[in-house]
């Protein structure tokens, strides 16, 4: 069994990766501000030029990018390489209804399927696996980006995308799967429904688990090992950097391994932006050095982590991330799905012409995330009749669910119930336990 | 009779219905007549007082939602058909009742109350006192269809 899909990059010492990272990071910072109007024009703000950027070091020059910019530059304004070379366009959900849109040139694509393909090396996986991708598959990155690691490998693929799940472990008693891809709760939520169907996991050839797009624990990961008797593995991963294959666990499980090669982290203090050393708690902070069809600067993740630079037991030298430790903004990740409490809000303006007090609760039933949205009925919602009440708790519910792409369950509630700090209303409840 | 009663918006929850009751005692309104819709999460306490504004002013004040809703109080005679009657002027005019409930007056006192609320306020009130008649319903519900599709 391969033991590294890229010896080479995955345990290049350090001096040596430091100066490959410098290389391209001046090629990259050179070649947006000559052809890419919206890299150029931030850097001009700050009065930079491509030759101020020498060391590493340098990179905190550069001003950081944001979802914000993203949604500001809809759709493809921060595309760096002209529509005729971008052959692939990925979306994830955005607070306004515009999605953030990504785009690939053909070696972008042949990038990501390289560190899908070391990640699902060193979760364990080799040319004799037999991965299923129960991730979503269209515009979500998680399906195809695993998928086409996998093909690169050389495992064999079984591209069932998520949801039927009796069909799912039909399949993968059937067709021998070694290997599942999927978020951690849609696992749990797999081996409930086996023991249900009266099958023992440990009866299939299931081992190994890899698991992410959404948050998750050491105890959830506890969890899903005893329940699926597998290695449960955790993977990172942002379309607006490449999608899954940023990070990776390997058999140590002492935090995720960065393909810094390509992805150059950096820890801020999510406040002051001031870059935080090793070893301390901050916003994650990357910078895609290789990619061609939208090239990122920066780019603030929102995902609270802590960098580690010492070699792994396992044998690399990559730098390590701990597993997401929170959010620095108040995104949630529900079903896999991302949700900002300002979609709820731009819901209710519309319904109500009024933007009442809301607050949004997640729970964890079963093994499947559950959204109940409190909101506080104003007067010029409220009719005397309970059909009129029920037929706009009915309106609020479908809006939703379309905006967010999560059913949610919606409760009106009397003024001033929901909890207030310092006047404004709490926002969100997470009472999962994960 | 056109009554401005309250209806006040209560979570289905222990204590909610004491809230409102509490606020009225402090303030000293007597429920001239109430009723209570519900559903799981929620009711709709619809309530009858002296001085509705202000006694919404007050509800208002202490947190609740309020509005008021005019309704139709009818005086009924002690004896059977006497509510029939009247429901049955409604009906005929095609008025809709969306909702209905009886109060009892004081003891000596030998008519029953109801309070209705419906479609058309002003028909319903003019029917029940007599001041006009119908025999088809107000609404010509053919006008109501388009005569086109698309």
């Amino acid at each position: 069994m391969n033991t590294y899909w890229n010896k080479p990059a995955e345990t290049m010492e350090r001096e040596e990766m430091s100066s490959l990272q410098t290389g391209r990071l001046k090629e990259i910072v050179t070649r947006l501000y000559r052809q890419q109007p919206f890299y150029r024009s931030k850097m001009q703000e700050q009065g930079l030029l491509p030759e101020d950027i020498v060391t590493l070091e340098d990179i905190k020059k550069l001003p950081f990018i944001s979802k914000q910019d993203m949604r500001d530059n809809y759709p493809y304004g921060l595309f760096a390489a002209p529509m005729s070379e971008i052959v692939r366009v990925h979306a994830s959900s955005g607070t306004t209804g515009r999605p953030t849109v990504v785009g690939y040139t053909k070696r972008d694509i042949g990038i990501w399927s390289e560190v899908a393909a070391r990640s699902l090396v060193a979760a364990g996986l080799s040319k004799q696996s037999c991965i299923q991708i129960a991730y979503g598959y269209g515009l979500f990155t998680g399906g195809l980006g695993i998928h086409y690691g996998a093909e690169l490998l050389g495992a064999s693929v079984i591209p069932i995308s998520s949801g039927n799940t009796n069909r799912q472990i039909m399949l993968m008693k059937d067709f021998g799967t070694t290997a599942l891809a999927c978020t951690p709760s849609y696992a749990l939520y797999i081996a409930e429904t086996m023991r249900e169907m009266g099958i023992d996991p440990r009866e299939t050839k299931l081992r190994t688990g890899i698991f992410g797009a959404e948050p998750w624990t050491e105890r959830m990961r506890q969890a899903i090992e005893a329940q699926l008797g597998i290695k449960a593995m955790d993977i990172y991963g942002l379309s607006e950097i490449i999608g899954p294959g940023v990070a990776i666990e390997c058999s140590v499980q002492n935090g995720l391994h960065i393909s810094e090669d390509h992805f150059y982290p950096e820890i801020i203090n999510p406040v002051t932006g001031e870059v935080l050393p090793d070893g301390e708690k901050g916003e994650l902070v990357l910078t895609t050095l290789t990619k061609e069809g939208m090239p990122m600067i920066r780019y603030r993740t929102r995902d609270l982590s802590v960098l580690h630079r010492e070699k792994c037991a396992c044998g690399r030298t990559l730098v390590r991330m701990s597993k997401v430790l929170g959010r620095s903004d108040d995104m949630l990740i529900i079903r896999g799905v991302n949700v900002f409490p300002s979609q709820v809000e731009n819901v209710l303006l519309g319904v109500g012409n009024t933007s009442p007090h809301y607050q949004l609760i997640v729970e964890r039933k079963g093994n499947l995330d559950h959204l109940t949205v409190l909101v506080e009925l104003t007067e010029e919602m409220f009719t005397d009749e309970v059909r009129g009440l029920e037929e706009l708790e009915a309106k609020i519910k479908g809006e939703l669910s379309s905006v967010l792409s999560v059913s949610a369950t919606v409760r009106l509630v009397g003024p001033k119930t929901i909890e207030r700090s310092e006047g404004k209303a709490k926002r969100v409840i997470d009472k999962r336990e994960l | 009779m056109i009554i401005n009663q309250l209806s006040v918006f209560v979570e289905n929850q222990p204590g909610k219905l004491a809230e409102v009751l509490g606020v009225l005692h402090t303030h000293e309104i007597n429920i001239r007549a109430m009723s209570v819709a519900d559903t799981a999460d929620f009711g709709i306490l619809r309530i009858v007082v002296n001085e509705p504004e202000k006694v919404q002013h007050i509800l208002r004040g202490a947190g609740f939602t309020v509005k008021i809703t005019p309704v139709v109080g009818i005086i009924l005679s002690d004896q059977p058909g006497s509510l029939y009657e009247h429901v049955s002027k409604l009906s005929s005019a095609g008025v809709n009742i969306e909702y209905i409930y009886a109060f009892a007056a004081n003891s000596t006192d030998k008519h029953a109350r109801v309070v209705l609320k419906v479609d058309n306020l002003t028909l319903a009130e003019r029917l029940i006192s007599g001041e006009c008649e119908a025999t088809e319903p107000y609404r010509d519900d053919a006008c109501a269809t388009p005569n086109f599709y698309w």
